[in-house]
């Protein structure tokens, strides 16, 4: 009986200090991210980089002004595209969950939310740049909206049906139509849990490169046109860590900080968002 | 059939005479089945349901009154594959007739549930709901119709500070009577609830009891309930369902003193169920 226990307790404290070793493998790789980034990136970050223009090489100091508004510009296009989609989309697949062109689109979403984004930009190559024969901000845009489209549709779509039944019928006993109750009762209440899943989405699109490198491309200069090649923070970082300068490298570690600065923010805000809505859900 | 058409300061001030002079039927029942998808749930429902007076549905849990009640604002209609079939008349008119708006229907014929749900906006917004989707935009009327249903549901005074809160702060017997009052609001001629009272403690739940003794001048109220003394407190006939069957309906003390049906007496007195 003892010896059996002791037994257990062995085996107990065994798999305990697995699990926690395992929580530190799975930890040490983002803390030497978080490391290497605020040592590396902070300090190259100056005002300089958030309002100055890139430098020509050999030249010291510039910044990556125009990178920074085209990252803007592009998860601005991506979302002005995907979020009206998506949610409508997903408040479908919520309404109507057991019809065979329902089990059809959340399929495809799910496809599309497996496809390498590389595979991604090159759809948004093929019907928006080759036609018109030049890289633009709207082919990036794009590309990247494909990419949230389906974690917008399937975070719509889960928040709106964690909304309690009680609150449908509410609506409809007081007379609403069904579209009424959906719009006025149903979708204010996910709303928080709808704005995060944007939130999530926005955050995972910014960090794409591959997408924008056949799309939006590249641009040295400051440029907000639509029609036009633009720059993106990931691109240009890119192109500077891969260049031979010391500057450009110091450069790319800014523009790498700034943009997991911008994510954190980003989930935070989404975290912010989920707690209001379960302390709602509580009550 | 004589159906009065009030403005809800009228009906107020209307004298008990008026009241015992409508002793008609508001809700009449005929051969009324329901089904999920194939599953026979009530069977051959008959009822007369008097204007302005409470009846009470009893029986054991799974019996069909829930779904009966549901039946007669169309409730039932958002489940799939569930239909109902027969007639329910209200002011003799089918429910279940081919040209029955269901919006409209249940416009005049309000729901309270047994679990509360107060949408997520504040106390203000949940009783204008209703009434905001009937077109009503004017602030004024909005305020004088929102005072009168809360005063009616005996809120007001535990809220009248704090309208523009939120009304998931306030308590569950709070929630409910919010809810009587949103659906007060849109001035309905019934008032259906579904053991209104069932998730709340002692206290609130008598509160919800004296508001329905209340209500009953003005309006036809079928309430659903597990409770029978609750039953024999707030109902003035009561209805004794049994798998789905109506067993046995009638002056509530007919019911609980002396009924006809052996069935009856012995849920009643507790012998079962």
């Amino acid at each position: 009986m003892t010896a059996n226990l002791r037994r257990r307790k062995i085996y107990s404290r065994i798999f305990e200090t697995l699990c926690a070793l395992a929580v530190i493998v799975a930890l040490i790789p983002l803390a030497m991210i978080l490391f290497y980034v605020i040592k590396e990136g902070f300090g190259a970050l100056n005002l300089d980089f958030f309002t100055h223009m890139p430098k020509p090489v050999g030249e010291s100091g510039g910044g990556m002004a125009n990178a920074i508004a085209g990252t803007l510009i592009l998860i601005g296009i991506a979302a002005a595209f995907a979020v009206p989609v998506g949610c409508l989309c997903g408040i479908h697949l919520s309404e109507y969950p057991a019809t065979k062109f329902s089990s059809i689109v959340r399929f495809a979403a799910d496809v599309l939310n497996g496809v390498p984004s590389i595979v991604v930009g090159i759809f948004a190559y093929g019907i928006l740049v080759l036609p018109v024969k030049r890289f633009s901000a709207i082919a990036g845009g794009v590309a990247l909206g494909l990419l949230m489209i389906p974690i917008v549709v399937r975070t719509t779509e889960e928040l709106l049906r964690l909304v309690p039944g009680g609150l449908r019928e509410g609506a409809l006993a007081l007379g609403a139509t069904r579209g009424r109750a959906v719009f006025s009762v149903i979708v204010p209440a996910a709303l928080p849990g709808i704005l995060t899943g944007i939130l999530v989405a926005l955050a995972r699109v910014a960090g794409e490169t591959a997408p924008l490198l056949f799309t939006a491309f590249n641009n040295r200069f400051w440029s907000t046109s639509l029609t036009q090649p633009i720059a993106s923070l990931t691109v240009q970082i890119f192109t500077y860590a891969i260049s031979p300068y010391d500057d450009w490298h110091r450069q790319a570690w800014a523009g790498a900080f700034l943009l997991v600065m911008m994510i954190l923010a980003l989930s935070i805000l989404a975290r912010l968002a989920v707690r209001r809505l379960e302390r709602m859900n509580r009550s | 059939m004589i159906t009065l058409v009030l403005e809800p300061e009228q009906k107020a001030a209307m004298p008990q005479v008026a009241t015992q002079a409508n002793d008609d039927t508001k809700i009449s029942v005929r051969d009324f089945d329901f089904f999920y998808g194939s599953a026979k749930v009530l069977h051959g429902i008959s009822l007369d349901i008097p204007a302005r007076k409470v009846t009470a549905l009893i029986g054991p849990s799974g019996c069909g009154k829930s779904t009966f009640i549901r039946s007669i604002n169309r409730m039932n209609d958002i489940i799939t594959d569930a239909r109902g079939k027969g007639t329910i008349l209200i002011d003799g008119k089918n429910v279940y007739g081919g040209d029955t708006d269901v919006v409209e229907l249940r416009r005049r014929v309000g729901m309270v549930f047994q679990k509360s749900n107060p949408f997520p906006k504040s106390i203000y917004d949940n009783v204008a709901y209703g009434l905001r989707i009937g077109g009503l935009r004017n602030k004024r009327q909005l305020d004088e119709i929102i005072e009168r249903s809360l005063t009616r549901a005996a809120l007001w005074h535990e809220v009248k500070d704090r309208l523009h809160a939120s009304a998931l702060a306030l308590s569950g017997g709070q929630q409910q009577r919010l809810c009587i009052a949103r659906a007060l609001a849109v001035d309905p001629e019934i008032l259906l609830m579904d053991e209104p009272a069932s998730a709340l403690d002692p206290i609130a739940t008598s509160k919800i009891e004296e508001l329905i003794y209340e209500l009953k001048d003005n309006y036809t109220i079928v309430i659903v309930t597990h409770n029978m003394q609750q039953a024999a407190r707030v109902s003035d006939r009561t209805a004794f369902f049994m798998l789905g069957r109506l067993v046995e309906e009638g002056d509530k003390n007919t019911i609980f003193m002396n009924p006809k049906e052996k069935m009856t007496e012995d849920y009643v007195t507790g012998r079962f169920g």
